[in-house]
């Protein structure tokens, strides 16, 4: 048994007085995973050595262990990659009917479905996330993507009222390491049902589960050079977006990276969509189900460890139920349990790297030194290594405080009270950003009139971190432009004909 | 002198730009020359726009733009057949412009006008369509109801090229405050002739101030400006400088402008949807 099988353990929170019954580990196994040493591009249907001979590690962030030796893209790979696929984009995959790219599709999200517990486990490890949230929401939500868009691939007729469309040719795709399957999923899926072909770029920090993805497509039987992967890092990223062959870009990740490649897209004439950061506001009124708005609250920020681009990260309450949600908010958790990813029971994983975890902690030293008031379940335990981090808030945030303007990307939630609704609303708009936002009440005139007046692409109304393939998610302002999902995610990857 | 006898002295129009519902001259105190085509003599003196003329815009159009949007669908729409109905009105008024400051012939004025009317009333007819067509009920997964629905951008800036159409601008202007958003445009070269005949007959329109507003001056001096105000939100170049293009392309990355690259028939719904958000709202089903 390799090491980062089973060697973190699940916390498990120190005994409180009075009666406490406890859950014994309940771990994963991880047999049903093979990932081999090392891991090579994969372009025009073939697993194809980097030019320049050199790999980096992908790490298990639970364990610090070194899990494969993954090759590093340089511009001549990428080159390599955009030609594989030029070349199936107008040999083969444009020439397809839309039946039956559907059908490629479909096979697909059938191959997804059956090898999800394996994807799953493969994600857990390479990730941090927990198993309940790979196995439940991940792998779940990948196939189901696959699946809504096979259907729309012979009926592409009926996606712009009264308009023919056409495909645009390449994309290149970059996406981030928070949900590495689905983002890839959320790409490549609408991509191809439009009939575009497709170059992948993973995160370097979260490679193996698209690279597993690859493995499908070829069982699937997908033609090659229709979806080539070449792994890297910034560098290889920037390769792609930049290909003159490439025409169509989409990113999901930082908003300055979005900037970035915005700014070098100008007067190309490339289409762009992104995904980018964001600071969502979670409002909470007096009149909310508070019990169910403490564990909204708790999944919005504390999902995914934090490592959500629609996390709800300021909380905004309501100030006559302010302490009141703050007691219950403390005590739901005290009872998170944070450890082991591959731990049925495990809440919160591993901070997805090194790196991300000191970021995390430098903001929350600079929260402490801004003033605002900090928590943290002093009860819950960490593991002895790999990335831990325990969930924490600030309340008492200024809004002009460094926690409640810059996106932290973790599990810190930055709390301030309201005591209108005028003033709920100001607030939450008080930031560049716009992905997304939470309502809590149980009066439904006051949510329409609250959700109208957020400037953010999705509202989670008493509800929070709902996602669908049917749904179109993305943000308004500096979180990016264009939408994934639903019909609305067709038109980023095709060209409406007068 | 006998008063019958003397000769009648041309009250000459005084070219402003129109900001926030009122007709400013530039703070630059800058103005330049309107000829017709072949003309020695003037037409008229336009203002010459500085950047903190649109500035001021843009402060007009973002204290506009919350009512304008909160405004019924409906209301949208009756505003902007109003205003095909002062243009219609106004007929001679533009006649003459068109003819004596910008060239055009008689017959070409007239189907100008039309043009004008058309682009207005379609658009009027657009504001409780293009909600129904673009937005959706989503059949998610599970006990949610789920809608999405466009919603206005904001701030809007747009920048003409120097032909002085007026359908093709009244369309782009009709379409960009359709959805609710506030316009900022710039009107460069001989188009700023027609910024006072627009602002005349929308000043008279019921069309609130600051929804449009209309800046006559130099594209190279304030292309930039509207490209890197953090204010707008999208923004759509109408000329032909491929170089410029880019640049404010690049300049509006710094806050993620929408840049569209609107292309297409002129009255379309698409030419709505150009400038829009998509919101997307989710609600648990249950007792």
């Amino acid at each position: 048994m390799t090491e980062y099988l089973a060697t973190t353990h699940a916390s498990k929170p120190a005994p409180a007085a009075g009666f406490v019954l406890d859950y014994a580990p309940s771990i994963e196994s991880h047999k049903i995973v093979q990932i081999p040493a090392r891991h090579e591009l994969f372009i025009g249907g073939k697993w194809t050595p980097p030019t320049a001979g050199r790999y980096f590690a992908s790490v298990n962030p639970a364990t610090d262990e070194v899990l494969s030796q993954i090759a590093d893209a340089d511009a001549a790979d990428v080159d390599a990659a955009v030609r594989a696929a030029r070349s199936a984009y107008e040999r083969r995959w444009s020439k397809l009917s839309g039946r039956e790219r559907g059908r490629y599709l479909f096979r697909i999200a059938r191959l997804i479905q059956e090898r999800s517990r394996e994807l799953a486990v493969l994600e857990s490890i390479d990730n941090g996330k927990p198993i309940r949230e790979s196995r439940d929401v991940d792998l779940p939500l990948v196939a189901a993507h696959f699946f809504y868009y096979a259907g729309w691939a012979d009926k592409l007729d009926y996606a712009v009222p009264g308009r023919k469309v056409a495909p645009l040719g390449v994309a290149g795709q970059v996406i981030p390491w928070n949900f590495p399957l689905l983002m890839a999923a959320w790409k490549i899926a609408p991509a191809l049902a439009c009939g575009n072909t497709v170059v992948l770029k993973p995160a370097e920090q979260t490679p193996l589960t698209a690279l597993k993805l690859m493995e499908i497509f070829e069982e699937a039987g997908l033609p090659p050079g229709v979806v080539n992967l070449v792994t890297g890092a910034g560098a290889a990223g920037a390769a792609l977006v930049s290909h003159p062959l490439v025409s169509k870009v989409a990113f999901t990740g930082s908003t300055e990276v979005g900037k970035t490649i915005a700014r070098s897209l100008a007067g190309t004439g490339k289409r762009l969509t992104l995904e980018l950061g964001g600071k969502s506001a979670h409002i909470v009124f007096e009149d909310a189900a508070i019990d169910q708005a403490v564990e909204g609250v708790v999944n919005g920020i504390y999902f995914n460890q934090g490592h959500v681009c629609c996390a709800g990260s300021r909380l905004l309450l309501e100030e006559s139920v302010s302490a009141l949600f703050l007691d219950k908010l403390q005590a739901r958790m005290r009872q998170l349990r944070v450890g082991n990813p591959l731990d049925k029971n495990t809440d919160i994983g591993a901070i997805n790297s090194k790196p991300e975890l000191e970021k995390i902690r430098r903001l929350i030293e600079l929260g402490k030194s801004e003033g605002a008031h900090y928590f943290e379940p002093e009860n819950t335990r960490l593991p002895d290594k790999g990335n831990f981090l325990r969930p924490c808030y600030f309340s008492d945030v200024a809004a002009s405080h460094t926690v409640s303007r810059v996106e932290v990307f973790g599990p810190v939630l930055a709390i301030s009270t309201f005591r209108t609704p005028a003033e709920a609303v100001a607030k939450a708009n008080d930031t560049p950003y716009g992905l997304a936002a939470g309502i809590w009440s149980e009066k439904g005139s006051k949510i329409h009139k609250v959700a109208a007046g957020l400037r953010a692409g999705v509202i989670w109304a008493n509800t929070y971190n709902q996602f669908d393939p049917s749904s179109p998610f993305g943000g308004y302002g500096e979180s990016g432009f264009g939408r994934e999902g639903g019909r609305h995610g067709l038109l980023a990857y095709l060209e409406v004909q007068a | 002198m006998n008063p019958s006898e003397t000769p009648h002295l041309t009250v000459l129009k005084t070219h402003k730009l129109y900001i926030g519902g009122q007709f400013p001259r530039s703070e630059s105190g800058r103005s330049y020359a309107l000829h017709k085509p072949g003309a020695k003599r003037a037409y008229a003196q336009l203002c010459l726009g500085s950047r903190k003329d649109l500035r001021a815009a843009v402060d007009a159009a973002l204290a506009a733009q919350a009512a304008w949007a909160a405004r019924s669908a409906y209301n949208r729409g009756q505003i902007l057949y109003r205003m095909a109905e002062i243009i219609e009105g106004r007929g001679e008024s533009w006649q003459s412009l068109l003819r004596a400051g910008l060239g055009l012939t008689a017959a070409q004025a007239t189907r100008s006008v039309a043009a004008t009317v058309d682009a207005l009333v379609y658009f009027a007819g657009a504001t409780d369509k293009y909600p129904q067509i673009s937005g959706a009920v989503n059949p998610v997964a599970g006990p949610h109801h789920n809608f999405s629905t466009p919603e206005a951008l904001g701030v809007v800036g747009l920048i003409f090229a120097d032909d002085p159409d007026p359908a093709t601008i009244a369309a782009r202007l009709a379409a960009v405050i359709a959805a609710g958003n506030t316009v900022v445009a710039l009107l460069p070269g001989r188009a700023g002739g027609l910024v006072a005949e627009f602002g005349e007959a929308f000043a008279t329109s019921d069309l609130p101030g600051g929804v449009i507003n209309l800046i006559s001056g130099d594209t190279q001096e304030l292309a930039t400006h509207f490209a890197a105000h953090m204010e707008i939100q999208g923004l759509a170049y109408f000329g032909t400088d491929a170089a410029l293009s880019a640049e404010l392309e690049r300049l509006g990355a710094d806050n993620m402008k929408r840049q569209p690259r609107p292309k297409g028939p002129l009255l379309a719904l698409e030419r709505v949807l150009d400038f829009v958000e998509y919101k997307t709202v989710w609600h648990p089903i249950g007792y």
